[in-house]
């Protein structure tokens, strides 16, 4: 294993459960399943996590900004597990490392507050700088969204167009300097002639700051980011390089996400049909794979054996067509977690050191061992 | 699917030089919102008809005025919208509120945007049809459910729907379901006002598939309103794209896709970004005008990269460019013509 400080953020295992109560009858969704996705420290990217609405995907980015706790799982940043962070001054400069900028830009700012009171307030409350110097850091934050702080200077979010709105969320999320910028759906409240600009300021953002961007729409995942997550009911189900997993997607769930993506070109205008889910709930607790009752490749296996993560052509992948003639064992909901979740750390970390599958084989078959004789 | 459908070109529904703002006064302090300024359209028979544009660009204003129901303070100022049906000519304008009610549903139809907010929340899917039925066509109502489980049998709807709860329903079920009540009396044009946003794409693709099975099954016309670019190249036979209240341009959707002639068409389709293709897209500069007070001339000019003198004193006309293919832009129109005509009348 290598030294916990190689990576920028690790998250292992992470798992969240939702219980609500309705009478006597209690009812569990797991919002995400044991996720586990490390970025590097030594260079900065652009990873986006992709998946319908349920999958998961917002409650895996407040967990890493700490605003949900998780009920299982690591979550390290720079080496410290968020979990344990103890004291103020220790919460304070996670805080100041990893900052966010939320999905709809009109509901973010108070309509009858000025704009640059936001940004006075965070440079006070993160003690960027005193009182008498907090223009400075100020306008630097602005400078890198490309405004100034004499254009912003005094107006209410009425004044400012959606696009410059953002632009100010971002720009407020800069003055800390953070090296983790958690972005929630930015553009999907924005005028389709304003999006690009923003995502295309990710891109330049990246020179200084990694990000973690939540989106669903494919087409603009693959033009910002680097690598993908595409999760699926709380699972990641396919994780690697951009130009792989939506290039040449492996997974049944991302090749049918693929395929309904509406290009604007009507020349690619496909006619496959796609089946839907009738309702949402009831796959979170079925046994074996997710996806088994949309998938098209259904096999046996898939409606009884939850799938491991397998390293595939660079990326991992969670389903059963990749398992190579591994058996994978049976996993009880629930109990399973940590024997379960181990062996995907195995992998997984495997995949992100670029060492190959066999050892990973491996791995199953120790973990697999353990678990006999511990049964 | 791509070619248009073999129609003799009959309009179901056509718009003349309709004027609809929004007029409000408080303390004495008048505002005029210009959100539809003389548009004209022609819906032919049978067709997808998209409209495209970003948000406040006067779509859903226009579509609130094609059902017939301009309620304070949005005000029809001008202009008027003709339907076709039964080979006679209505003016919708002039009906009254009764006749405007018999119409709707039947003849003409909506499905709103949002269907998370429209289904009655502590009432079954099941009762909301019998409701609606009972309040659109009563003589259905000894048969309303054989009629109901028939006909979600036939859009391949599980009738188990009909026991639930909108609450317990995915998105994409629930927006289905508001479809299937639009149009469970045969409407002969269907009017969707973003039936596609906020769904996750395999919904999207779904929910679009249900929408041309509806079309084709009854041959019906929908008029399919959204700003998402990629549904219109998916749907739509023809697309109207609006900018501030006004036409831009229109044409069949393969013309519209390849050439775009207006700039901002052209902005509007280049800067999309696409799967398997990472090369710089760039978005439109500025941002779209507040339509209390549009620029002068041409209301894209501030952001044109082509502009000229003309575009910021003289409103630009659409004209027909090639049969089918209408552009309002000084760089591509002929002679431009007296302003006189788009002078604000209120």
């Amino acid at each position: 294993m290598p030294p916990e400080s190689d990576a920028l953020l690790r998250i292992e295992n992470l798992t969240r459960v939702f219980s609500s109560r309705r009478g006597l009858s209690s009812h569990n969704v797991v919002a995400v399943d044991r996720a586990n996705l490390t970025l590097p420290a030594d260079q900065h990217e652009i990873l986006t996590i992709a998946g319908e609405s349920g999958s998961g995907k917002t409650t895996l980015a407040r967990m890493i900004l700490g605003l949900v706790q998780p009920s299982a799982g690591r979550l390290l940043f720079k080496g410290r597990n968020v979990g344990r962070l103890t004291g103020g001054a220790q919460r304070a400069w996670f805080r100041r490392q990893v900052q966010p900028v939320f999905q709809d830009p009109f509901a973010t700012f108070n309509p009858l507050r000025r704009i640059e009171s936001y940004l006075y307030e965070t440079v006070g409350n993160y003690g960027v700088a005193p009182r008498r110097t907090a223009d400075e850091p100020i306008e630097r934050a602005l400078g890198a969204v490309g405004l100034t702080l004499r254009e912003v200077k005094g107006r209410y979010p009425s004044e400012l167009s959606g696009g410059q709105l953002q632009r100010i969320s971002i720009a407020r999320a800069l003055i800390t300097d953070p090296s983790l910028l958690i972005a929630d759906e930015p553009v999907s409240m924005l005028d389709a002639s304003l999006r690009m600009s923003i995502v295309n300021l990710f891109r330049e953002l990246k020179a200084r700051q990694s990000v973690v961007y939540i989106n669903h729409d494919l087409a603009t995942a693959y033009y910002a980011s680097d690598r993908v997550a595409i999760m699926l009911r709380g699972w990641i189900v396919e994780l690697g390089p951009v130009h792989k997993v939506l290039g040449q997607p492996l997974h049944p769930y991302t090749q049918l996400l693929k395929k309904s993506v509406l290009e604007p070109d009507p020349r690619l205008k496909s006619s496959d049909r796609v089946s839907l889910a009738a309702a949402e709930d009831t796959t979170f607790l079925r046994i074996g794979c997710r996806f088994a009752d949309r998938c098209p490749r259904v096999m046996e296996i898939c409606r009884g054996v939850e799938p491991a993560d397998i390293a595939v052509d660079g990326r991992t992948v969670k389903c059963h067509l990749y398992a190579d003639g591994v058996v994978a064992d049976r996993t009880e909901r629930g109990s399973a977690h940590a024997v379960c979740g181990e062996r995907v750390a195995c992998l997984s970390e495997r995949v992100e050191r670029g060492v190959g599958p066999p050892d990973g084989d491996r791995d199953i078959q120790r973990i697999q061992q353990a678990e006999l004789s511990d049964a | 699917m791509s070619a248009p459908p073999t129609l003799p070109a009959v309009d179901v529904a056509e718009v003349r030089n309709l004027r609809a703002y929004y007029l409000t006064s408080t303390s004495n302090v008048q505002r005029t919102v210009r959100a539809v300024d003389d548009i004209s359209l022609q819906i032919h028979e049978g067709e997808v008809y998209g409209i495209a544009g970003e948000s406040g660009c006067g779509k859903s204003t226009l579509l609130k005025v094609l059902l017939g129901m301009p309620t304070p303070p949005l005000t029809v100022i001008g202009g008027s919208v003709h339907y076709r049906v039964d080979g006679r000519d209505v003016d919708l304008l002039a009906l009254s509120d009764a006749e405007v009610r018999a119409m709707r549903w039947q003849m003409v139809s909506y499905i709103p945007q949002g269907s998370m907010h429209v289904l009655n929340p502590v009432s079954k899917i099941r009762n909301t049809f019998r409701d609606f039925i009972a309040a659109h066509k009563p003589d259905w109502s000894a048969q309303t459910d054989e009629h109901v489980r028939d006909y979600l049998d036939e859009l391949g709807l599980p009738e188990t729907v009909l026991d639930a709860y909108p609450h317990q329903l995915s998105g994409g079920m629930r927006q289905r379901v508001t479809i299937a009540l639009a149009t469970i009396l045969s409407p002969r044009l269907v009017l969707a006002d973003e039936p596609t946003t906020a769904l996750d794409v395999v919904v999207q693709r779904g929910v679009i598939q249900l929408l041309e099975d509806i079309r084709k099954r009854m041959g019906s016309t929908l008029v399919l309103v959204t700003h998402d670019m990629g549904v219109h190249a998916n749907l739509a036979h023809r697309v109207l794209v609006l900018y501030a209240g006004q036409v831009v341009e229109e044409a069949d959707t393969a013309t519209l896709f390849e050439q775009p002639l207006h700039p901002y068409t052209q902005y509007l389709i280049k800067s999309l970004p696409r799967l398997d293709e990472a090369s710089e897209r760039v978005s439109i500069p500025g941002r779209p005008p507040a339509l209390d007070n549009p620029p002068s001339g041409c209301r894209f000019h501030p952001r044109c990269p082509y502009v000229m003198e003309v575009c910021k004193t003289l409103v630009p006309r659409p004209e027909e460019i090639t049969p089918g293919h209408r552009v309002a832009c000084h760089l591509v129109g002929p002679t431009p013509i007296s302003t006189e005509a788009y002078a604000p009348r209120v």
